[in-house]
């Protein structure tokens, strides 16, 4: 005993740097594992806070793109609205309040106070929170397509896993025909991602668009992704297609996070 | 004594929010992104309080995973280099006995500062990048990352050292 005693104070220096590695280090393995980084994120309280008094200075410098973008997305909408009121009023006049009815998605608008486009395990931090209705596992948009999923979420921040995380697999499809596949992320451009899975039978061409699936429970089907970049094919397999995104992931501000309001039933269906 | 933890507590919070709120902001070629709060570990005495070092330079890189969602990397490789820093000065004087109470980093010579602070520097984004990648796979990418990073976080620490640390003479 004695001798333990005297070993721990003899060598108290080295055991409190041990002692502070472990923690460190346990901290970045849980920090890997997905849904498990808990403790040290950027959704906390203080942090959040401190991103979101620095942003409101940053945005001002941007406001002339988030203008014309939210330009380009009001014009978009405003030639769908024309379409669907040329389709003929009877059809809608039999369907009064469909809407509330048969609304399946609610858009919610947040705003991004801290973006990571660098590492390999990237995250997203948005400033809207549980008390806001947001949950883990909601898809996340922007006008131009696709950004990513919520993982946690605190009272008024919660944290996105974009797209260009490595651990990010999301459905996903060809618009001109109905082959499915998914995509991924291997680290290295933050404007190209992989798409994987995707039988030789579609047989793309450069060039083609990619948009989500709609077999989760997380997007809804047609959510634009990015167009084909190039693709390589051996042994009569795809290995490699890159997708150039529609978003650019360093330059985002304003975004939608979508709820399924049927996502409870499918998932309870499913799982009984 | 305890003035003396504090005041640099206070300097290692305050790298820490230049660190995140400047210099995260920054990034040189598309990937270069200078790493400021290793300053911390040239600025801190080399007092005979050596637990001090190791305990705020963990609370200083933890700040920044708090910000950077990076786990406790951060932490784990400034606690490292915190360690080391004194058998590596050791090694760059030849193993020349030093007084650690008056030892001021300008007294060591031009190319004796240049390897501290390389040395230093490179290990700690080593261990950083590695733990942040967290894979074998792309070892070769970590490594010249590390280095091309380690160039330019060492130009910019020891800009700062030059500006803000006091002359022997004075």
């Amino acid at each position: 005993m004695q001798h333990i005693i005297y070993f721990l104070i003899k060598n108290k220096y080295f055991l409190l740097f041990v002692f502070l590695q472990i923690i460190a280090i346990s901290l970045t393995v849980q920090s890997h594992s997905y849904h498990k980084s808990k403790f040290i994120n950027s959704a906390n309280a203080f942090t959040g806070s401190v991103y979101n008094n620095f942003i409101s200075f940053n945005n001002y410098l941007n406001l002339k793109t988030q203008n014309k973008q939210l330009l380009e997305e009001n014009t978009h909408l405003k030639n769908i609205l024309s379409k669907l009121n040329q389709k003929g009023t009877a059809k809608q006049l039999n369907k009064i309040d469909s809407l509330i009815y048969n609304q399946k998605y609610s858009y919610l608008k947040a705003t991004i106070i801290k973006n990571e486009y660098t590492k390999t395990n990237n995250r997203i931090t948005i400033n809207k929170g549980s008390n806001d209705g947001i949950t883990p596992e909601l898809g996340v948009i922007s006008s131009k397509g696709i950004i990513g999923i919520t993982t946690n979420t605190s009272s008024n921040y919660a944290i996105v896993m974009p797209i260009i995380n490595e651990n990010s697999r999301i459905n996903a499809k060809l618009l001109n025909n109905t082959h499915f596949g998914t995509l991924t992320w291997n680290g290295e451009n933050h404007n190209i991602i992989q798409f994987e899975d995707l039988p030789i039978q579609s047989n793309i061409k450069i060039g083609d668009t990619i948009i989500t699936g709609g077999r989760s429970t997380i997007f809804p089907e047609g959510i634009l992704v990015g167009t084909i970049k190039d693709f390589k094919i051996d042994n009569n397999k795809y290995t490699i297609i890159n997708v150039d995104l529609f978003n650019d992931m360093s330059a985002l501000y304003n975004i939608n996070i979508i709820t399924n309001f049927d996502k409870d039933e499918i998932l309870n269906l499913e799982n009984e | 004594m305890n003035n003396y933890i504090l005041k640099y507590s206070l300097f290692a919070f305050l790298l820490g929010l230049i660190q995140v709120l400047v210099l995260n902001n920054v990034l040189l070629f598309g990937y270069i992104n200078p790493l400021i709060y290793v300053l911390f570990i040239f600025i801190f005495p080399l007092s005979n309080n050596k637990y001090s070092v190791l305990i705020i330079s963990f609370f200083l890189g933890l700040l920044i995973d708090f910000f950077s969602n990076s786990g406790g990397s951060n932490a784990a490789a400034l606690v490292f280099i915190a360690y080391i820093r004194l058998p590596v000065l050791h090694i760059i004087q030849n193993n020349i006995e030093f007084d650690y109470l008056l030892f001021n980093i300008k007294k060591l010579n031009m190319i004796q500062i240049i390897i501290y602070i390389l040395t230093l520097v490179f290990i700690h984004h080593f261990i950083l990048f590695f733990l942040e990648y967290y894979t074998l796979k792309s070892f070769g990418h970590i490594l010249l990352k590390a280095f091309y990073t380690s160039l330019f976080s060492s130009i910019v620490i020891g800009l700062a050292i030059s500006l803000f640390v006091k002359d022997i003479n004075d």
